[in-house]
């Protein structure tokens, strides 16, 4: 499932642009390929984060994969129910399963990310 | 299987001791616990009876096959076992060396070190070894300081280290605790990208961490090239020789132009692997890094008796008590010993063979990760399964457990979606690889025919389908 108005990364995270508030998690696809998450590892707010640089890390019952930062700026919230319930971002990547919300430095790390049609495209060439 | 616990019967004995003859104490009563303690009340046979049971639920490379990608579990030789139990060896202590003419009821164990090492120099074309790390992960962790202590008695200023994307977890973990930063180097093909090691190379690159065959079974006909660039820019190139099996008396590290190696024993060179070994992780070095090698290290004096030299000023100093996992050394020594240069030779030669052969038989009902010639291991990936039947890598591991097979090793490297990594070795004969190979077959159709019974494997093991994702996400650590 991937859904239209986001925004995506290569590595699988997504962002929801709101003005310079960047919402950001999992694909779907990304949580499929992990299996059960069990633990996640959720920055510190006030963080500054790098555009394609490391911020957080999701175990599953697989492996710990690192999750890169979409977009250049601060940590300024962070969804800590995921401490909790990891399991959210299986059942509902998009909404409940977000990771943490960015305010964007500026606008510059937005033009390297895929919209919807070319992430699915990312994908599709990824399964092959 | 019932615990022991519930066996017991009370007022039911073992062997009863006599009436002792030492007079009996007043225990002040604060010392004393409140209620008696909940002990097992049981026959010395069905005590016996209760254990041999449990025995038999070992699984074991000396009980089943154990295709564990990655780890090489070989057969380990009962005579190298035997040699190492010798009492002169055995009972030796480690302190023994130290004390003043002690050295000289040590000769043997100091002739086994020393000759160790001149046998792993010839098998890897080093100028050097350290016995001493006790496993994989500690030799990386020894050759990543001898690295970092280099550099800093050059002078040299250096911050990163490049590893590609397949490499074990512990590489990276290495270079980061030797201080350095790293950098992740993709693979084309399977094996590390020559023009991303390029992308990256810059004055800052103080070395490079390869295993080579890589954790895919492929061997990167590029790598005396990236060793060159590495050397370029003054950097040092780290052989992680986890895959050694593959090309053991076929080519050496040394050769392709690594500065640093290190040599699992405990897979290599058929030392106890699964169970907690001990392990032991032997590191060599070129002539320019012998001067950074831990303390001590065995020498030879000119009546031809051996001791062990402390006085080496640039050394990175003890990196394990005494001289590492000694016995362990002893019975690769053995093991070298008695294969010999034309044993070691075939010892690669079959586990590459074995390799293919499993390849070969499997890739029309899983598919291949890269369909070309493969060394020790071959990576299959589930992904086919998952998409049309839901079956995912664990879902076969599981299911091998019903047919008499340890699973291999799932879900690395992590390059490979679903991967399933089998490495058979040289110690396993065709019939049990057709045994095996005939199991996965028998899976990949279950996968189609019944995939919800598959879901629900293993239906044969003492526990059956433990659920990892409530282990992992409650976790219940109140007994320790």
């Amino acid at each position: 499932m991937i859904v239209e108005g986001l925004v995506y990364t290569k590595q699988h995270e997504w962002a929801k642009v709101e003005g310079n508030i960047a919402t950001v998690g999992i694909t779907d696809y990304a949580q499929m390929l992990l299996g059960e998450i069990v633990f996640v590892e959720l920055p510190v707010v006030g963080t500054e984060v790098i555009s394609e640089h490391e911020m957080a890390v999701v175990e599953s019952t697989k492996a710990a994969s690192d999750i890169f930062a979409p977009v250049t700026g601060k940590i300024v919230s962070v969804n800590s129910t995921l401490e909790s319930e990891p399991e959210l971002i299986n059942k509902d990547c998009y909404n409940a399963g977000w990771i943490c919300r960015i305010e964007m430095a500026d606008d510059a790390s937005l033009e390297s990310l895929l919209n919807a049609e070319q992430y699915k495209q990312h994908v599709k060439g990824a399964g092959q | 299987m019932k615990l022991i616990f519930e066996k017991s019967v009370p007022g039911r004995r073992a062997v009863q001791a006599g009436p002792g003859d030492v007079p009996a104490v007043n225990i002040q009563s604060t010392l004393l616990r409140e209620s008696a303690a909940e002990l097992p009340e049981l026959s010395e046979l069905d005590v016996v009876r209760h254990f041999t049971e449990l025995s038999h639920r070992n699984f074991g490379v000396d009980s089943n096959f154990y295709p564990l990608g990655s780890c090489t579990m070989k057969y380990n030789p009962k005579v190298a076992e035997h040699i190492a139990s010798y009492p002169g060896f055995a009972r030796l202590h480690p302190l023994l060396p130290q004390l003043r003419m002690g050295g000289m009821l040590t000769q043997g164990a100091l002739r086994v070190l020393y000759e160790m090492d001149l046998l792993l120099r010839e098998i890897t074309g080093m100028a050097g070894f350290t016995m001493q790390p006790l496993a994989g992960a500690h030799g990386e962790l020894t050759g990543m300081m001898i690295m970092a202590a280099y550099h800093a008695d050059k002078g040299n200023k250096k911050t990163t280290v490049l590893i590609p994307d397949s490499a074990h977890g512990t590489n990276p973990a290495s270079a980061a605790i030797a201080g350095y930063s790293v950098a992740t180097i993709p693979s084309k093909d399977g094996v590390m990208d020559v023009d991303a090691v390029k992308e990256h190379l810059s004055d800052d690159v103080a070395g490079l961490m390869l295993t080579c065959p890589n954790t895919l079974g492929l061997f990167n006909p590029h790598v005396k090239e990236i060793c060159d660039l590495i050397h370029s820019v003054n950097g040092l190139a780290y052989y992680d020789g986890a895959n050694l099996n593959a090309i053991v008396g076929k080519a050496r590290p040394g050769d392709f132009g690594f500065d640093i190696v290190h040599v699992n024993l405990h897979k290599t060179f058929a030392t106890p692997h699964g169970g907690g070994g001990p392990g032991a992780g032997p590191v060599g070095v070129t002539e320019e890094l012998v001067p950074y090698l831990p303390v001590s290290v065995v020498a030879k004096r000119s009546d031809g008796t051996y001791t062990l030299e402390y006085d080496r000023p640039k050394s990175i100093g003890y990196i394990a008590p005494f001289y590492g996992n000694f016995s362990v050394v002893l019975k690769a020594y053995v093991y070298i010993l008695m294969l010999g240069n034309e044993g070691l030779r075939r010892v690669a030669e079959n586990a590459v063979l074995n390799a293919n052969y499993v390849k070969e038989k499997l890739k029309s009902h899983y598919r291949i990760a890269f369909d070309r010639l493969c060394k020790h291991e071959c990576v299959f990936s589930i992904s086919d399964q998952m998409a049309h039947n839901g079956i995912r890598a664990i879902d076969i591991a599981k299911a091998l457990i019903d047919r008499g097979f340890h699973p291999p090793t799932v879900y690395f490297p992590t390059v490979v979606h679903e991967a399933m990594m089998i490495e058979p070795t040289e110690s396993e004969s065709k019939e049990t690889l057709d045994g095996f190979i005939d199991a996965m077959i028998d899976i990949a159709g279950q996968a189609g025919s019944d995939p919800a019974r598959l879901k629900t494997a293993p239906a044969t093991a003492p526990v059956c389908r433990p659920n990892e994702t409530a282990a992992a996400r409650n976790l219940n650590i109140a007994c320790l």
